[in-house]
């Protein structure tokens, strides 16, 4: 075990998948010699080659269409978009391209080999164009499937199982946590499962449900709660596409409560099929209405960042809404 | 070392503006409409059999086209994209390719997958979307693939597959393979954004790639004069540090010369070419689409009159590899078995439900699954509303 942060996690996860497939290449904007600029992929042209860790040219589609493009000649590229913001441009070759590559040929031809990296989400003074969690445009995509850590730990697990899976995943790293998260991290090579949600914290009163970077404003939120005497069960959902149904269900069985959060805006937001599934699924367990504390109906904000954000306050103040109903 | 190209610059002291005109694009032409070769013409390498071979291609592209076209009036196909005219583009393309290049096509390019040798019984089965079909009846007609022949399946969205054809290059070089990819488009797609990225990377990367660009005029009924200012496309490439060379794109010789001159740079020095091959849609864009709103019978004429399949068969003619007598006979020939193969793919079942929901996922998920399970009672309840897939639902 290492002390690491969840940049030097994912670094580390990425130089074990290159040293063990020599199929695993790497490329994004800055991502060769710089090493990226929140430095991912630190040291891995000196290490792999500029043939297998490049810088691209500035395209966001042709970075896709390109990564498309090797993954169908059977390598495994991981293409870093420098900022979510700035996956748009790439909208079309990751919806209509890479989520329906194996479909439309009848397995003939697939990019399962494609993994996109691209740190989301806010709390670094970004305003509108470095804050955004854009996870709801892709969890509407079959073919895709989308993942999202919350610690060192599972970043590394979950990104290197994101690599092999033989599907094409994106990966959204949350990067305010990239330095401020650190945490102990086996330095040997292990996968956590993709679609399988993880119970952080048992509890019985209500279950708080998030993903990535909201996990660490929710444990707070329920700690908060804990000494108000409510015993919350916090559960880390880890991939949005395909998610997992079964825990939550198992968990709101038993809870009757159900607080989701995410820093998206909340219309169209990944809460809102969350909470359908669930009162289909758990009508009559429910005691209280479904709480969705997330980003408001606007773009990120800069000045009143602190005031947009779904923070630990919002989230204690809705658990004890639920919890009184 | 960042910018040696700027380093190298003549410095002048006074404005100059550099335009279009001063980069000339010369057009390759080898063969007359009347099968004798232009004086001191560089021909490819060709033989009696591969000259048969893209014939044979040529005429049975025509069979089909004219087959599929009247099958889609009657209403026995949805859709369906004739190639006429342009069949010494693709054909003539593919001919100068090794049988293990990949060849990554728009949509109108069937006569390459044929000139590959993919079946006709296959064409109809993807025509018919039938449960015979590779690509399992998914796509609209014309959305060919096939893995064996190196042919990517086609999808609709345009250009898309330009930087693919960058990264699968890409990946050819790392593996240190002796083979090329030809990625064709048309003049129209050329101005997506995908168009810009994939030559640009193509450049940077100096991958083993063709270009291929059938400039054919009309992107359904846009012309090319509304579609672009410059001179065509072949300049574009050349900004992007590629090769380019423009060609008759009804000279099938011509074609097949700057093809194999292309697979040279493109495998031997990972030189990216572009060729931009100029030609003419004889036909409409689609089934869906009728040119007599936007073009004149005239300007048809005048392209009929430069047919690539009779400029050939003159050249072949005057080989002495070929006859008028051959050449009835054959066309007859491939007629009847295109109507053959079609009568039979008609009958054929559709796939079997369970084809939905494969094969969005390497393995379907649960959620999958349980939404096939729904279905299929729902079914079940309202049978005869649903006649393609009820009567066979517990096939196993």
């Amino acid at each position: 075990m290492s002390n690491m942060n969840l940049l030097q996690a994912i670094n580390n996860a990425l130089d074990i998948a290159m040293d063990k497939d020599s199929k695993v290449v790497c490329f994004g904007e800055d991502v060769g010699h710089f090493g990226g600029v929140f430095r991912a992929t630190s040291h891995l042209q000196d290490k792999y080659g500029r043939s297998r860790c490049f810088n691209t040219p500035l395209t966001e589609q042709g970075i896709i269409g390109f990564a498309n493009g090797l993954a169908s000649g059977g390598h495994k590229p991981v293409a870093e978009i420098q900022f979510a913001d700035y996956i748009f441009p790439a909208f079309d070759q990751i919806v209509n391209e890479a989520a329906k590559f194996r479909y439309r040929s009848g397995d003939q031809f697939s990019v399962g080999g494609l993994t996109i990296r691209s740190p989301y989400g806010g709390g670094i003074h970004g305003g509108l164009y470095h804050s955004q969690s854009p996870e709801a445009y892709f969890t509407g995509t079959p073919g895709l499937k989308v993942v999202v850590p919350r610690n060192p730990y599972q970043a590394k697990g979950l990104l290197l199982a994101s690599i092999r899976d033989d599907n094409p995943v994106i990966f959204f790293e949350p990067k305010r946590l990239y330095r401020a998260s650190t945490g102990e991290v086996p330095e040997e090579d292990y996968e956590i499962e993709l679609g399988k949600a993880e119970v952080v914290q048992e509890g019985t009163d209500i279950t708080v449900l998030g993903w990535g970077a909201q996990m660490e404003v929710l444990e707070k939120a329920v700690e908060m709660a804990a000494k108000d005497g409510i015993s919350c069960e916090l559960i880390d959902l880890r991939t949005l596409l395909p998610w997992d149904v079964d825990t939550v269900v198992a968990s709101v069985k038993k809870t009757g409560r159900l607080l989701i959060s995410h820093e998206a805006p909340k219309t169209g937001g990944f809460s809102g099929e969350i909470a359908t599934e669930i009162q289909e699924k758990c009508f009559l367990h429910l005691e209280s209405p479904i709480e969705r504390v997330t980003g408001l109906d606007t773009p990120f904000p800069l000045a009143h960042d602190k005031e947009y954000m779904p923070d630990h306050l919002k989230n204690y103040e809705a658990i004890k809404r639920s919890v009184n109903f | 070392m960042s910018n040696s190209k700027q380093s190298e610059a003549r410095v002048v002291h006074s404005p100059v503006f550099i335009s279009g005109d001063d980069l000339e694009t010369p057009m390759l032409k080898i063969l007359r409409q009347d099968g004798t070769t232009y004086e001191g013409a560089e021909l490819p390498e060709i033989d009696k059999t591969l000259a048969l071979k893209i014939y044979d291609t040529f005429l049975f592209i025509r069979a089909l086209d004219e087959r599929m076209i009247a099958a889609q009036r009657q209403g026995r196909i949805s859709f369906y994209m004739t190639q006429i005219g342009e069949e010494a583009a693709d054909i003539g393309s593919t001919a100068a390719l090794d049988a293990e290049d990949m060849i990554m096509a728009q949509y109108r390019e069937q006569g390459a997958l044929a000139f590959r040798g993919f079946p006709l019984e296959q064409f109809m089965h993807q025509l018919f979307s039938n449960e015979n079909d590779l690509g399992k009846g998914r796509q609209m007609p014309i959305h060919y693939g096939s893995r064996d022949l190196h042919y990517m399946t086609i999808s609709s969205p345009l250009a898309t597959q330009l930087p693919q054809a960058a990264g699968y290059a890409y990946g050819l070089k790392l593996e240190e393979k002796d083979n090329c990819v030809i990625c064709y488009f048309g003049e129209g797609a050329a101005s997506e954004g995908d168009f810009h990225a994939a030559i640009n990377m193509a450049g940077v990367y100096k991958v083993p790639a063709i270009y291929f660009c059938r400039n054919n005029g009309y992107a359904i009924s846009t012309p090319s004069s509304e579609q672009f200012a410059g001179d065509g496309i072949a300049p574009r490439a050349v900004a992007y540090g590629l090769k380019a060379i423009r060609v008759d794109g009804n000279d099938v010789l011509a074609v097949l010369k700057a093809t194999q001159e292309a697979r040279r740079l493109a495998v031997e020095e990972n030189q990216p070419v572009l060729i931009e091959a100029m030609t003419y849609r004889l036909g409409a864009h689609s089934t869906s689409d009728d040119p007599s709103g936007y073009r004149s019978k005239k300007e048809e004429e005048k392209w009929r009159e430069k047919d690539p399949v009779a400029r050939f068969k003159n050249w072949l003619i005057a080989q002495g590899w070929w006859s008028e007598e051959q050449d009835a006979a054959d066309l007859e020939q491939k007629r009847q078995n295109v109507l053959a193969a079609m009568k039979k793919a008609e009958t054929v079942a559709a796939p079997k439900l369970d084809e939905l929901i494969t094969d969005v996922y390497d393995v379907a998920p649960q959620h999958l699954q349980d939404q096939l399970d729904e279905l299929k009672a729902h079914i079940r309840k309202y049978p005869e509303a649903y006649p393609k897939t009820a009567g066979r639902l517990d096939d196993e």
